[in-house]
This record gives C-alpha cells, sequence and structure tokens, in this order.
C-alpha cells in the first residue's frame, strides 16, 4: 500500500493524480526504456498512449514502434532486448492471448523484458472487465507474475521489475499485472521519486547476452534431446533466484524510497489467525474490512494477499497456513474443469503439512462483476459454516444469477 | 544509378565467407548458395534473423554453428518485426553501422510472415527482408504455399499439382513503396551480389526476393541448381529487376539477363524445358503447360510495360 501523500512531500518528487496505466507510462519514462512497441487493446490503451506522448515531447528518449500485432510488439520486444535494449510493452487480454507464443519465446531467450498486463477476460462474448483468466493461462512459460492491489504499486512493481529481470540470476521476463478499470483506469496519489535517484537505483541494462557481430553468436538453434531439457532447468533455476532476490530487491526498493517494495505474500491480521482468507489483487485489499468485520463477530480471520503467482509462494502460504484451521480462497480465475489458479497452487502448498487446514475455494468477479468486502464476508461465513461441519468445498461459484450457496 | 552501386567482377569478390563449411544444407542447396553469396556481400557488421525456415537446419544444430555473424532465430511469422526490434534496439543504443537482416522463407514470408513483413514495410523500419524462395514449405517436407508455382505437385498438392498461381510478392512490396525491392538468384551471383550490397547501403524497409532452387523439393538432380536457376530466368518465370526511389518517382528497371530479352524479345525461351528439367511438373497435361505459359506472358507483358530496360 501507499504511503501517505504528505511524507513524500519532498524536494524533487512528482506527486500525481493519475490512473494506474499511468502510473505504468511513467514508470517506464523514470526507468529510461529505450525501445517500447505499442499496439492498442482496451483497456490497455492510455498506457501506451501516454508514453507515445513522453517520447514525440522528447521526456523519454526512446524508439516506439507502432506494431501492427500482439504478436509484433512482444517480438519487437524480443528483437531489441536481444540487441541490449530495456523494453516495454502493454497488453491485455486478447493481445496476450495472441503473444502467447512469443511468450515463450521471451523466456526462453532469457530476456528482461518487462511488459504491463491490464486483466481483462476473454471472449466471446466480448468483455473488457477485469478478470485474471489471461494472464493465469499464461503462467507456465517461464514469466515472472506480480499482481498489483493500486496505482502506485504498478508504477513501483515495473521500476523493481527491471531490477529484478535484468540480474544475471535472474534474465526472465516480468509481466507487471493490474486490473481493469478498478486500476487502469481509477486515479489515486502517486509518487515519483527524482529521476537521478531512479537512475542511481535502477542503471543502465548491462545484457547477460547480446548480438555483437565482433563476438557473433547463433542464438536459439536446434537444440537435440540431449541438451534441450538443460536450458529449461535453468529457467526454473532463474526461478529460484527469484524467490531469494524478489524481497531483497523490495526491501532495497521500500528502504530507499519509502514506497512499495516488492514482496510475494501480503499479510493482514495473520499472527493470532486461526482461519486464513487468501486472495489477490486488489480484492486483497478490500478484503481487510472483511476480515475486521468478522474479527467483530468472532471470527479469528487473518488476510493473505498473494502479489506474485510465479515464482508461486509455496514456502510462504505453506507458512502461513500451517497451525491454522480453515483456509479460504477466492479467485478471479476459473480453469474449466478445475477450479481457480490460487486455489489450485495453494493445495500444493498445503500439501506437504502433516496437520493440514481444510480449504474452502471459491470462483468470483468473472468479467469483472463487482466483488466487494460484502461479498467476500458472505462467501468467509459460509466457507467457515461449511469446515465447521467438517465439509469443505471446491470450486464454488459465488454470485450466479439462480445459485444459491445453500 | 546509385553511386554506391558497386559492381565486382569475379576475382574481385570477397573473399571472406560468413557461411562456413560444415553447415546442414542438403546437396546442391540454392538457398544455402544464395545465403553464402548474401552475406559475403553483406560483410562481417551484419546481424541475421532467421525464421522457421530450411535455414533453421542450414545453420546447424546447437552448441555448434555455420554462420559466423550474429544469427537470432525467431518464430516462423515473425522475422520482420524481429528484425526491426533488433534494429531499434542497435539505434537506441547508439550503433549505426550493422545491417539488420531477416533471412525468410517463402513460407514466412508469403503466407504466416506477411503481417509482419507488410507492417515493418509500412512503418519503413530499417531492415534488410530477404525472401530467399524455394516455392514451398521444403523444411516440413515439400508442402504447398503461396509461393508455389501452377501445377507444381507437392505433398499436399500430390495427386493433381497446385491448381493456383503463385502471388507476386515483390510487386506486394513495390506496393508499399519501400526504398527498395529487387528480385534475384544465385543462378547470376554477380546480380545478386549487387544488389544486396546496393540494398546494404540504403536506409528502411529494403526487400529482395531470391529464388533458391531445391534439388529435392523440385526434384531435379543436385548438380543442376544453377542451370534451373537459369533457365526461370530465360524463360520470365522469374524476371530479374529491381525497383527503387529516384527524384520522387518509383522506378523499376530490369537487370541482367531480363533486361536483354526485353530488348531481345527472341531470346524468351518457352516454358516447357524449364518444366521439363523438374520432377514436380512431371506428368504436366498440355493444358496445365499453356495455363502456365499464358500466365509468364501476361505477367512478363505487365511488367514491360511499367519497368524501364
Amino acid at each position: 500500500m501507499a504511503v501517505s501523500a504528505g511524507a513524500r512531500a519532498r524536494e524533487g518528487w512528482l506527486s500525481l493524480m493519475v490512473t494506474g496505466n499511468h502510473a505504468a507510462a511513467w514508470a517506464v519514462k523514470v526507468a529510461r526504456v529505450q525501445v517500447v512497441a505499442a499496439y492498442p487493446i482496451t483497456p490497455q490503451t492510455t498506457i501506451v498512449e501516454k508514453i507515445a506522448e513522453f517520447v514525440e515531447k522528447g521526456e523519454l528518449k526512446a524508439e516506439y514502434i507502432r506494431v501492427e500485432s500482439e504478436h509484433s510488439a512482444m517480438t519487437a520486444c524480443i528483437g531489441a532486448s536481444a540487441a541490449g535494449a530495456r523494453t516495454f510493452t502493454a497488453t491485455a487480454a486478447h493481445g496476450l492471448a495472441l503473444m502467447h507464443e512469443c511468450l515463450w519465446w521471451a523466456a526462453g531467450a532469457r530476456l528482461p523484458i518487462v511488459m504491463a498486463v491490464v486483466n481483462r477476460a476473454m471472449g466471446p462474448g466480448w468483455n473488457i472487465w477485469t478478470d485474471y483468466c489471461d494472464t493465469m493461462a499464461q503462467r507456465d512459460l517461464g514469466w515472472v507474475q506480480i499482481y498489483c492491489a493500486d496505482n502506485q504499486e504498478v508504477f513501483d512493481s515495473i521500476i523493481q521489475a527491471y531490477r529484478l529481470a535484468e540480474d544475471p540470476r535472474v534474465m526472465l521476463p516480468v509481466m507487471v499485472d493490474l486490473e481493469a478499470f478498478i486500476l487502469s483506469h481509477t486515479y489515486m496519489p502517486v509518487h515519483v521519486p527524482p529521476q537521478d535517484e531512479i537512475d542511481d537505483w535502477l542503471p543502465p541494462l548491462k545484457p547477460a547476452w547480446t548480438l555483437d557481430p565482433e563476438e557473433p553468436i547463433t542464438h536459439g538453434n536446434l537444440v537435440f534431446p540431449a541438451h534441450y531439457m538443460e536450458f529449461r532447468y535453468l529457467m526454473q533455476e532463474a526461478m529460484e533466484n527469484v524467490k531469494e532476490l524478489l524481497p531483497k530487491i523490495g526491501e532495497d526498493y521500500k528502504r530507499r524510497f519509502g514506497l512499495t517494495g516488492l514482496d510475494f505474500v501480503e499479510t493482514y491480521r495473520c499472527e493470532d489467525a486461526d482461519a486464513l482468507l487468501l486472495t489477490m489483487g486488489t480484492m486483497g485489499v478490500e478484503a481487510r474490512i472483511t476480515v475486521d468485520r468478522l474479527r467483530e463477530r468472532g471470527h479469528r480471520v487473518g488476510l493473505a494477499r498473494v502479489r506474485v503467482f510465479r515464482p508461486f509462494p509455496v514456502e510462504q502460504i505453506r507458512g502461513l497456513a500451517k497451525g491454522v484451521e480453515k483456509v479460504v480462497v477466492i479467485d478471479r480465475h476459473i480453469s474449466y474443469g478445475a477450479e481457480g489458479a490460487l486455489a489450485m497452487e495453494t493445495k500444493w502448498a498445503l500439501y506437504p503439512l502433516e496437520e493440514k487446514p481444510m480449504m474452502t475455494s471459491f470462483i468470483a468477479g468473472i468479467g469483472g462483476r463487482d466483488v466487494t468486502y460484502k461479498d467476500m464476508e458472505t462467501m468467509a461465513l459460509k466457507a467457515l459454516e461449511w469446515m465447521e461441519k467438517g465439509q469443505p468445498r471446491e470450486g464454488v461459484w459465488y454470485g450466479v444469477r439462480g445459485l444459491e450457496l445453500a | 544509378m546509385s553511386s554506391r552501386e558497386v559492381s565486382w567482377a569475379i576475382r574481385e569478390l570477397p573473399r571472406e565467407e560468413y557461411l562456413l563449411p560444415g553447415h546442414a544444407a542438403c546437396a546442391g542447396c540454392g538457398a544455402s548458395l544464395s545465403l553464402r553469396l548474401t552475406l559475403k556481400a553483406l560483410g562481417k557488421r551484419t546481424i541475421v534473423v532467421v525464421p522457421a525456415c530450411c535455414t533453421s537446419i542450414i545453420q546447424g544444430p546447437w552448441p555448434k554453428t555455420a554462420v559466423a555473424v550474429p544469427l537470432m532465430n525467431i518464430m516462423f511469422e515473425a522475422a520482420a518485426v524481429c528484425a526491426a526490434g533488433i534494429a531499434a534496439g542497435l539505434k537506441a543504443r547508439g550503433i549505426e553501422d550493422i545491417t539488420v537482416i531477416a533471412w525468410a522463407g517463402d513460407g514466412g514470408t508469403y503466407d504466416i510472415g506477411l503481417q509482419a513483413l507488410s507492417g515493418a514495410a509500412e512503418r519503413g523500419d530499417d531492415i534488410l527482408y530477404i525472401c530467399y524462395n524455394n516455392e514451398a514449405y521444403m523444411n516440413t517436407g515439400i508442402q504447398r504455399s503461396g509461393a508455389t508455382p501452377y501445377a507444381a505437385k507437392t505433398t499436399t498438392t500430390p495427386v493433381l499439382g497446385k491448381r493456383e498461381h503463385k502471388k507476386n510478392m515483390p510487386m506486394i512490396m513495390v506496393a508499399h513503396g519501400i526504398s527498395y525491392v529487387a528480385t534475384a538468384t544465385p543462378a547470376y551471383p554477380l546480380d545478386l551480389m549487387r544488389k544486396v550490397r546496393k540494398a546494404r547501403d540504403m536506409e528502411g524497409t529494403r526487400y529482395i526476393e531470391i529464388l533458391s532452387p531445391c534439388p529435392p523439393g523440385w526434384r531435379f538432380p543436385a548438380d543442376k541448381t544453377v542451370e534451373v536457376g537459369r533457365l526461370a530466368v530465360q524463360t520470365c518465370a522469374f524476371p530479374l529487376w529491381e525497383a527503387l526511389w529516384e527524384d520522387g518517382q518509383q522506378v523499376i528497371r530490369l537487370t541482367g539477363p531480363s533486361k536483354l530479352i526485353a530488348q531481345v524479345p527472341e531470346l524468351k525461351l518457352p516454358v516447357e524445358p524449364y518444366l521439363a528439367m523438374q520432377g514436380r511438373f512431371a506428368g504436366i497435361s498440355p493444358e496445365d503447360v499453356r495455363t502456365f505459359q499464358a500466365w509468364i506472358d501476361a505477367a512478363w507483358e505487365r511488367l514491360l510495360k511499367i519497368a524501364e530496360f
């Protein structure tokens, strides 16, 4: 969560009142991104529009490629990154789906591309509002995934994403995710540190490999089964390194700027909790009210907002669940034929525990349907009631017309 | 004529080789010959982007390579924009003396890669895009592409042969109004190298189409690659020309043997000997030969109306 505006009234700082999308554009500007590839898609478009304005006004010195598709947007970033430049693009939903093949290539090529994704539901029917079905479908590719809960976090995550992606122990692309309209088009205060301080904290990219005629390499040629697996193992190893580096980068950023440092899980009133509510993004902030209200009613519930989905914070969630009797997960995602991704992967985290808590999971807010603290309270109370009877449930759809929570 | 234009004699050709011996091309491969000549003409300060195509194999498997300039492999449909991204990245870093080329087959150009290529051309991205056209998906086993000629048998047109004519990709690029468009074939190596060098020294999007005869795909003996390529030009099935901008006008100019044929029309050979050399046209009906000839004649007449010679 962002610190108060007063605390940031320091010399050289900018205090902006901007949308999540413009917060992303400001982060790109102060991160001195060198190549931006842009293709419009609602509700991402105002990110690349704002960057175009920065570039055309000369406020950001960057090559800006107005590509003809998202497939080309990501490929242009792949090329520019391979040429040693810091790169950025942004997309949503169908644009992200069209990029799917390129996302594999970016990760496999070990290129530190940073992309903002405005989470939007997939068609048909056309729906421009939020859920996580677009990014969750891309979670197996080797991209780090960070999910934001306010506009300051969008700004902060993008700055830190470059530091993380460009670390020689990582060299993986990073997706910074923000919810359609709830963040993308909602104005909030965002504090921007002075450029020279950002420059000091985020030095220019030193690529781990690049295309250089003086030291020619062939990148990405045929790899036989005798070696392919080793390349893939190295990606997994890099993800393990992210587990170690991400909180350190977050602490360093927080110490330096007093802003939101990256971390895997944000907790609220978990210390004495015997039940745990897990969710993500903006729901993970609004749920604080839910937890307060549940506690007023005598339920010792704590809240965990999962901020990073890849690598999945399996140790953190396992640690939080230890000694807890009941877990409630609310997903803004559905894997058809299964349940939500957060629920499924939380179960993976819980499995090794000797004393496993019961767990009930919900699917909510699909296609931008509002999920308020009251909705989450209803879900949590039902879940606690079911589990009290020893009857946990999986993948319960919340708020569907004609479906009652019996 | 551009002042930068070079005209090599064979003894003056660059000695440096950037396609090294030991590459994995088939015997008699026109594409590998095209790549060797192209890289010779371009020189060391070159970066090559290769989408899925025969050159994915020709370059050799990891951890080795047969290409002595930086080479980036990329997805099938993405060569043009990957090259554009590299060019933008280099420019952002202040590096301006490197030529970035996309080296794609006809499938990656005419079919799956057309969108990205058209986008790059419309933007005028600073790349040299080379389509080495072997007239089918050869790397996957000779399937029909948008560049496969009429009546050619492929593994997806195995009995009847292709029922459609190829599209005129070089003219599609001319219609984009880019800096330079040319056709070439390794059967006329000096013409090919002159065009590559000329394109290298220009800015903006440049496109060269190199007809690269393919012994296994076209089914002719591996020692006939140059002969087949020459016949393609001499029959006007594949005329040699270039299109460039002079004094604000886009000019199309025939080159080499095609220029000569335009001046001396009797030199134009009928299509039969060209078809007869290639097993992919085996058993072609007289009617299909006439259709093929009529298509060549119409395209050639159209070219003569708009080209200088």
